[in-house]
């Protein structure tokens, strides 16, 4: 191949593939499950190229190789046809030793990929349309607390996700760390995974879930085991009262104009049930499950206008001055 | 047989061969004029509308890709709204599954079976015509439901809940799911007519051995479609019952289950791949013994594959569920039946290419499409291994990987040996060759374009790229892939247009075919091009699986059908010995009333059920007239 064309391939190569190592990708893995997944996917990936390789050689010589000697169709080298009939038969047995040797290999890894701890942390995840409720369940009540689209988990260790649907069909997909598993209306499902590595994965809903399923993604945090224990103890808490007037005048403008009728916010007066609870909202990495990065700009324009930002989305637009907006922005940011 | 009641009549054996020709062409033929068109129980008038129709959507649902791929193109664009994109991949997936993959298959069955086995007609050519009408009347209800903006945009698997009353309000999933009936009563209508053509219809001596493979492809296919598709009716009925009179089928909260939706619907929808496939794999051994200039290697092997693909492909379903928190075991057991499949595909392969091995190979069109299937529909086997091992899938399920396979297992599979089998019977329908230059064109850009349209897909599921979403954001480094795969579906679209241009071109101009252009060895082609009303003058006698390349000169033919009505030869089973002469009904008008009161009947009933009461009287009346007793010697035979 000649230098000029071997760069170009590599460089388009690169150009297309830059983002494999990427957040959310099962060819990247930082979990236990989903390193075992990607080995057996190269073991089957593997066999698989060597096969089409093999029929594509044969399927080529077949072609270029010298014609038969007759040119009559019925004319036929009875030695060929038996010979042929006996190979074809023994690739056919060796197909079924391939396919016998690929299902133990996928069992193996299935029983790894879904082994269970006894002893894991246990979450219980909630799909909505179009956004993840998430409650961190201990023993004792007041341990326990409910947040939304941000999971925080500790690396090193086992994590156990329960999975319900509060209406439709979601399915639950971080591909750094393990597969997926769907959240089925009625029936509870359950995966573990542990992530190997500190790092913030994305996760994506992969059922599609109506018209916003494009933006039904959450972020899971992998922090080192003391580091998820502070935030633990904090996100436990209630949240917190705004110290100055403009966040107090977010505080009440929260209340006043229909913002708690969905969202909770623990220690305060709002107690909605409907939307994602806003505890602690302020330390969140995105808005909107996953859509926009967090900050006062993203924050500012999806409470003035969230139709716009994820069309037909059950949150409706409240009409709000603009330094009521502000007021409310500064009021959220600080409930960290 | 009752020869001697009616000696009087007038038989084929008294007549030569050009006033035969012309006696039986007067009772055969098709009435002329609107009314007598629409009358028309000949199998390849109905067949050709079949094809012309399922290519029509064929078409439209390309278009629908385009506008998915233009939106996919970079991130975050615009384009198409969320709704209108939900909208149209599912009218993409619907369109191309049961309007265009299934149908067309049968509809070349519908044309080409009757030939091949040597006979005149299909069975209950009524219902043939019944179930085209069916057809049409089902897929313009669902597209001009679609242009109201009543289109479904639940997904071609509508799974519920997301398609019950709850969140689907609207009559969109209604829709969808009447949309379904149509089709499955008019599949399962051809199923029948093909079954019982194979099964009685064959020309005497054509022993169960000597079945063209094609055949034997739609007759596996046929049972497929009987098995298969009550499951989705099923299904579908349930849904419409759920929406419309408040059964809870599936309705988790009233003892009913969303799970049960997606046993029901995958027990139909595995299937259902096959369904598509496995005419596919039929064409290519037609295709491949013609232009490799000598009989497929293994036609015993073949056939057996064929029924193997048929059990298994039974056995699997729960393949499309491994994320839905079944049992462990019970899904590693469903990995193992998944990938035997492969065993019975890769024999099918292996014959051919022993068969190209040995053979001359002639590459005309016909043949690159079908070297083109081997290439493609492999990796599409591959990938369809790794699919079902449980652990790769809970990464790859409902990605773009997923999207990737099963496009190159039903374009590789099937698209690829149709549009082989275009070129290759065009020359028998309508007389003339398609052009053979345009046709490389027409292959190379298909090739090039549908794997650069597709293979980047495999990559994207893998760094993450759900399937269904409208739309991603520039950071998740999706955005390149998905433009080179634009690139390439418009690449791919564009050897669709030259295949139409083609085919418009020479329908005019086209090179005259002559009786047997490829000097292929199957019945179909030793009758004219296109094949008369009556398709042979003399049903021909079968002594040899390849008969025309046995018989080169002229073939055997058995006499002593009526020359006054039409008639066909009832032969049995296995042997296919002559057993008795069955009268062939004539043209009727109460094929399309009767399709046209079940057509009211189905869609008055998505919006009341008091439809199910004031529907079946017309049915019931236009049913009466389809079968009323005419007194003609059609009756009494």
């Amino acid at each position: 191949m000649p230098v000029r064309v071997r760069t170009a391939l590599v460089f388009l190569a690169t150009w297309l593939l830059a983002a494999c190592s990427g957040r959310q990708s099962a060819l990247d893995p930082q979990g236990l499950q989903s390193d075992q997944i990607r080995h057996t996917l190269f073991i089957f990936l593997i066999i698989a190229a060597i096969v089409w390789i093999a029929v594509m050689v044969v399927l080529g010589i077949g072609m270029l190789r010298r014609k038969r000697a007759s040119n009559q169709p019925l004319d036929l080298d009875r030695r060929f046809e038996e010979g042929s009939g006996r190979l074809i038969l023994g690739l056919g047995i060796a197909t079924v030793i391939i396919v016998l040797g690929l299902s133990f290999v996928s069992y193996a890894g299935q029983r790894t990929v879904f082994a269970k701890d006894e002893n894991a942390l246990t979450l219980k995840i909630i799909g909505h349309q179009w956004w993840w409720e998430v409650h961190y369940e201990a023993d004792s009540p007041h341990q326990s607390f409910v947040t939304a689209n941000e999971i925080r988990i500790p690396t090193g260790q086992p994590v156990k996700v329960e999975l319900e649907s509060a209406d439709v069909i979601h399915s639950f997909w971080v591909p750094s760390l393990t597969g997926k598993m769907d959240l089925i209306t009625g029936q509870k499902n359950e995966l573990q995974f542990t992530a190997k590595n500190a790092g913030i994965y994305r996760g994506q809903c992969a059922e599609f879930c109506g018209l916003q399923h494009a933006h039904m993604a959450f972020a899971v945090i992998a922090l080192p085991p003391d580091e998820f224990g502070r935030w633990r103890d904090h996100e436990n808490q209630s949240a917190n009262s705004p110290a100055d007037p403009l966040g107090k005048q977010g505080e009440d403008l929260f209340r006043g104009r229909g913002c708690a009728l969905c969202h909770n916010i623990r220690g305060t007066l709002a107690g909605g049930q409907l939307g994602p609870d806003l505890t602690h909202v302020g330390n969140r990495t995105t808005v909107a499950a996953g859509t926009l990065p967090l900050s006062p700009a993203t924050l500012g324009a999806w409470i003035a206008d969230p139709q716009h930002i994820k069309p037909g989305n059950l949150m409706p637009r409240m009409p709000l001055q603009s330094d009521e907006l502000i007021a409310i922005i500064h009021y959220l940011e600080q409930l960290k | 047989m009752s020869m001697a009641a009616d000696d009087r009549e007038l038989r084929d054996e008294s007549l030569d061969g050009l006033q035969l020709s012309a006696q039986l062409e007067r009772i055969w033929r098709t009435p002329s004029g609107l009314l007598g068109a629409l009358m028309s129980v000949d199998h390849k008038v109905v067949g050709r509308r079949y094809i012309v129709t399922a290519f029509a959507f064929l078409l439209l649902g390309g278009i629908l890709a385009m506008l998915m791929r233009v939106q996919l193109a970079g991130p975050e664009k615009t384009f198409l709204s969320p709704d209108k994109y939900n909208q149209i991949f599912t009218m993409h997936g619907s369109t191309m599954m049961f309007l265009f993959a299934v149908p067309v298959m049968e509809a070349f069955a519908v044309y080409l079976v009757p030939l091949m086995v040597g006979t005149r007609n299909i069975a209950f050519p009524r219902l043939n015509a019944f179930s085209f009408w069916m057809f049409l009347f089902g897929g313009c209800f669902l597209w001009i439901s679609f242009l109201l903006n009543v289109g479904p945009d639940v997904g071609w698997f509508a799974y519920v809940p997301l398609s019950s009353l709850q969140f689907t309000p609207t009559k969109r999933a209604d829709v969808w799911a009447q949309m379904i009936t149509f089709t499955e009563v008019a599949a399962l209508a051809v199923a029948v007519e093909i079954v019982v053509t194979v099964f009685k219809l064959r020309a005497p001596g054509m022993t169960l051995d000597r079945i063209p493979l094609f055949v034997w492809a739609m007759l596996v296919t046929a049972f497929l479609v009987m098995f298969a598709m009550p499951s989705i009716m099923v299904a579908s009925t349930s849904l419409i019952l759920d929406r419309l009179v408040n059964t809870r089928f599936y309705d988790s909260s009233s003892g009913g289950h969303p799970l049960l939706w997606q046993h029901l619907f995958w027990f139909f929808g595995h299937p259902e791949v096959y369904i598509i496939f496995i005419p596919g794999t039929g064409m290519v051994s037609m295709i491949l013994a013609t232009f490799a200039r000598r009989p497929v290697i293994g036609y015993p092997v073949i056939i057996l594959s064929l029924i193997a693909i048929g059990f298994l492909s039974f056995g699997l379903w729960v393949h499309h569920m491994f994320v839905t928190g079944l049992p462990q075991l019970g899904a590693g057991l469903f990995t193992a039946s998944s990938m035997l499949i492969a065993v019975p595909s890769g024999l099918q392969i292996f014959c051919w290419l022993a068969t190209l091995w040995d053979g001359r190979p002639v590459y005309r069109t016909p043949l690159l499409f079908v070297l083109g299937f081997i290439a493609i529909f492999v990796i599409g086997g591959l990938s369809g291994v790794m699919v079902a091992s449980v652990p790769i899938d809970t990464q790859v399920h409902d990605t773009y990987f997923v999207v990737a396979h099963f496009h190159y297992v039903l374009i590789g599979g099937a698209v690829f040996p149709l549009l082989g089998a275009v070129y290759y019977w065009f020359p028998k329908i309508t007389g003339r060759m398609l052009s053979e230059s345009v046709g490389r064109w027409n292959f190379w850009l298909a090739f090039i374009g549908f794997n650069v349209a597709f293979f980047p897909m495999h990559i994207l599921g893998l760094i993450g790229m759900p399937r269904r979403v409208y739309t991603y954001t520039a950071e998740m480094g999706w955005e390149r892939l998905n433009l080179l795969s634009s690139v390439g579906a418009f690449i791919f679209a564009l050897s669709f247009a030259l295949l139409l241009a083609n085919v418009i071109y020479s329908l005019r101009k086209g090179a005259r075919a002559g009786d047997n252009p490829w000097n292929a060895s199957t019945l179909e082609w030793a009758t004219s091009s296109p094949p008369p009303p009556h398709n042979f003058d003399r049903i021909p006698v079968v002594k040899h699986r390849d008969p025309l390349w046995a018989d080169s000169e002229s073939l055997p033919v058995v006499a002593g059908l009526s020359a006054e009505r039409r008639e066909v030869l009832l032969t049995s089973l296995a042997e296919a010995e002559p057993q008795v002469r069955e009268a062939s009904p004539e043209p009727s008008i109460w094929p399309l009333l009767t399709a046209i009161a079940t057509t009211v009947f189905f869609i008055g009933s998505i919006f009341t059920p008091w439809a199910v009461l004031w529907g079946t009287p017309p049915m019931a009346i236009t049913l009466i007239g389809w079968f009323w007793p005419t007194g003609s010697r059609e009756d009494e035979a």
